[in-house]
């Protein structure tokens, strides 16, 4: 039998609009192993984010269902004393945006020293050279200085390694990176994430890596969930998720980036949008109007994630005999759908 | 007259430094410090750059929103920069925003927005104003039905195409797009940036397309500019920057995109710590004495680097 760090079963957190719970996360199942990277990939509203938040037991006015287990015990039963314990400690978070992550007010090593005295990491006296240690440990240069700075002295760059260095600081069996780059360029994005590799390597750490990014992924996973309306539609190794992605929306993300073999081309457009919490179709594929060319008998009724190869997994039968739309003319239907959402009233996503 | 709708000439913009007792001049910011860039009619240039490199400055100087220091800036022959009102070339030079969330008036009904400038530069009947209006919302494929609504009732994707409607309201020559797809996820992205180019050819626009997204700019641009510290390094046609870098450091922003070809990971990873290495060792001597970068100097007909001056 194979020991998971971190199983989540039946993960479902609702959030209330208007007086009625909607889930934003419906059912989903996570397995992370010791040393191994899964990416959770969506676009924005696709419940990523409030998955990892759940794990996290960070969702105030949510209601969380389903199990958590992480090294045995169910998360999802502690309470928020037992869950400070762990948060920061076992299971640790790198926050996407590290303008708002760190205190302003607070010295980079006291916000350090901070995590390590509530955990009770070392000793007192320890700590200063401790502190000292982990900031030079993520690579920042002069590290003796940029402790005794305030965030606002420091670039996007540092803060984030700062707000890395606070995460592994109790070296922690469970990494959740929610975004870790995106509010990066591209060559600190580089460092930042073989930082993290080196780090994952070093701590035999699992990591769980939420990210919109298809290069980050192929580069940093080594399996992948993608998600779509709040529920997992693909998990798979990465270079089978790669090579032979199978759902439908799989397939579109993937077609839908600039690549060079698609230079001079028009892009793939996955029609329509991700549609709203509360104006969600929750019964049959809820993928299925944004490729209405594929008849209706080509789905489930309630669609399963079905297990098609060796830790492939997939939901719905749609993606049996899924093509691509390329025959039709892509502007007309795109408005059509548009036309059509607008009518039932606003599509806001944020 | 030649075939260049926007020549820029040595742009400089530096922001001045105040502080001390009398709130005195100590300093300045050389954010665009010595750009020169020409786009020929009907093309895209794309300007590529990291944070802070001068990007942005370089594109609202062009819209005349922040004071020039030096430089000149032409319009099709016209001296946009010094003294004098611009108002009526002005109508030719249009803005795409970064944010479709920030960029839009919240109070203001789609009709406001598209019609602003329109208002300002025509006098339109009530009736040709709403005519015109709904002529572009169904140029931009949003439904009639919009007319009325607020911004926040669209998605990202749809209120993109609110501003795009408002760029093109006047029917621009040039339209600066100044990230336009940065706050979108890619499966938007892809339908904004396909409408862009099909706009682009209807209307016979010149873009100036600014982006930090290397894979968006190779899709979209005929020409790059890679700016690093309110400098060009490098300049060339998509096919130089990508298939054949010469400044090292156009060569590790290129090294640094991650690739979504799994097969390539592993190489891919190799070559970019070997450029970071060279980049570490050896970019000093891709800088002068001031620390700033080289001019730009051509190695071909199209392709111009910032190479040390040997000597």
């Amino acid at each position: 039998m194979v020991e998971y760090l971190l199983e989540a079963n039946s993960l479902t957190t609702s959030f209330k609009i208007d007086g009625e719970y909607y889930p934003a996360v419906d059912d989903v199942s996570i397995r992370i192993r010791q040393n191994e990277v899964l990416a959770l990939v969506g676009e924005s509203g696709s419940g990523k984010s409030a998955t990892a938040f759940s794990l996290m037991g960070l969702h105030r006015h949510a209601r969380v269902t389903g199990e958590v287990f992480f090294q045995g015990k169910d998360l999802l039963k502690n309470n928020e004393r037992q869950m400070n314990k762990i948060r920061g400690g076992d299971i640790a978070m790198i926050f996407q945006d590290p303008m708002t992550a760190l205190n302003p007010l607070m010295k980079i090593k006291h916000q350090i020293q901070e995590t390590l005295r509530i955990h009770g990491t070392g000793k007192k006296s320890e700590r200063e050279s401790y502190t000292i240690e982990l900031l030079d440990r993520v690579g920042i240069p002069r590290p003796e200085r940029v402790a005794e700075a305030y965030p606002h002295e420091l670039s996007g760059g540092m803060r984030q390694r700062v707000v890395i260095a606070i995460a592994i600081a109790n070296r922690p069996k469970l990494l959740i990176a929610d975004e870790p780059t995106t509010a990066l360029d591209v060559t600190i994005q580089a460092q930042i994430l073989d930082l993290i590799r080196e780090l994952q390597d070093d701590l035999g750490s699992g990591v769980l890596l939420i990210t919109h990014d298809l290069g980050v992924v192929a580069e940093m996973a080594d399996r992948v969930a993608v998600m779509y309306a709040g529920q997992i539609v693909e998990v798979a190794p990465v270079r089978e998720l790669f090579m032979n992605p199978q759902h439908p929306y799989t397939r579109s993300l993937l077609n839908s980036l600039p690549s060079e073999e698609q230079l001079g081309s028009k892009l793939h457009v996955i029609q329509g949008v991700v549609p709203a919490l509360n104006k969600m179709d929750r019964d049959g594929c809820r993928f299925a109007p944004r490729i209405p060319w594929i008849s209706a008998e080509e789905h489930e009724h309630q669609p399963k994630l079905r297990e098609i190869a060796p830790g492939h997994q997939v939901r719905c039968t749609c993606y049996k005999n899924f093509h691509l739309n390329t025959s039709m003319d892509h502007g007309a239907v795109e408005q059509r759908v548009e036309a059509h959402q607008m009518e039932e009233g606003g599509v806001d996503r944020r | 007259m030649s075939n260049n709708l926007l020549e820029i000439n040595d742009l400089k913009v530096h922001f001045p430094i105040k502080g001390g007792f009398f709130n005195t001049v100590k300093d300045h910011v050389r954010a665009v410090d010595g750009v020169s860039i020409a786009i020929p009619r009907g093309t895209t240039y794309g300007l590529v750059g990291e944070s802070g490199s001068g990007k942005t400055t370089t594109g609202k100087a062009v819209m005349g929103l922040n004071q020039i220091t030096d430089g000149e800036i032409y319009f099709q022959g016209e001296k946009l920069s010094g003294k004098g009102k611009k108002i009526g070339i002005h109508r030719d030079i249009q803005m795409i925003f970064q944010d479709p969330y920030s960029s839009l008036n919240v109070r203001k009904r789609v009709f406001d927005i598209v019609a602003e400038p329109l208002k300002n530069y025509e006098k339109l009947s009530k009736d040709a104003l709403v005519e015109e209006v709904l002529r572009l919302l169904e140029r931009v494929g949003l439904p009639a039905g919009s007319l009325y609504k607020f911004p926040h009732e669209f998605s990202g994707g749809q209120r993109q195409r609110i501003g795009v409607a408002r760029a093109i309201a006047l029917n621009p020559k040039l339209i600066i797009a100044d990230e336009p797809v940065s706050a979108l996820d890619v499966s938007v992205q892809a339908q904004v940036l396909n409408f862009m180019q099909e706009i682009q050819q209807e209307m016979d626009l010149t873009m100036l397309f600014i982006a930090h997204d290397l894979g968006v700019v190779r899709h979209m641009c005929q020409h790059i500019g890679i700016m690093y510290q309110g400098r060009l390094v490098e300049e060339g046609t998509a096919d130089e920057i990508f298939n054949n870098p010469q400044h090292l450091y156009t060569k590790r922003l290129i090294a640094a995109i991650p690739d979504t070809n799994v097969d390539k990971v592993e190489r891919n990873m190799q070559l970019r710590r070997q450029i970071k290495e060279e980049y570490d060792r050896h970019f000093n001597e891709y800088l002068d004495d001031e620390g700033r970068v080289f001019p730009l100097k051509a190695i071909s007909g199209t392709h111009k680097v910032a190479l040390p001056v040997k000597g």
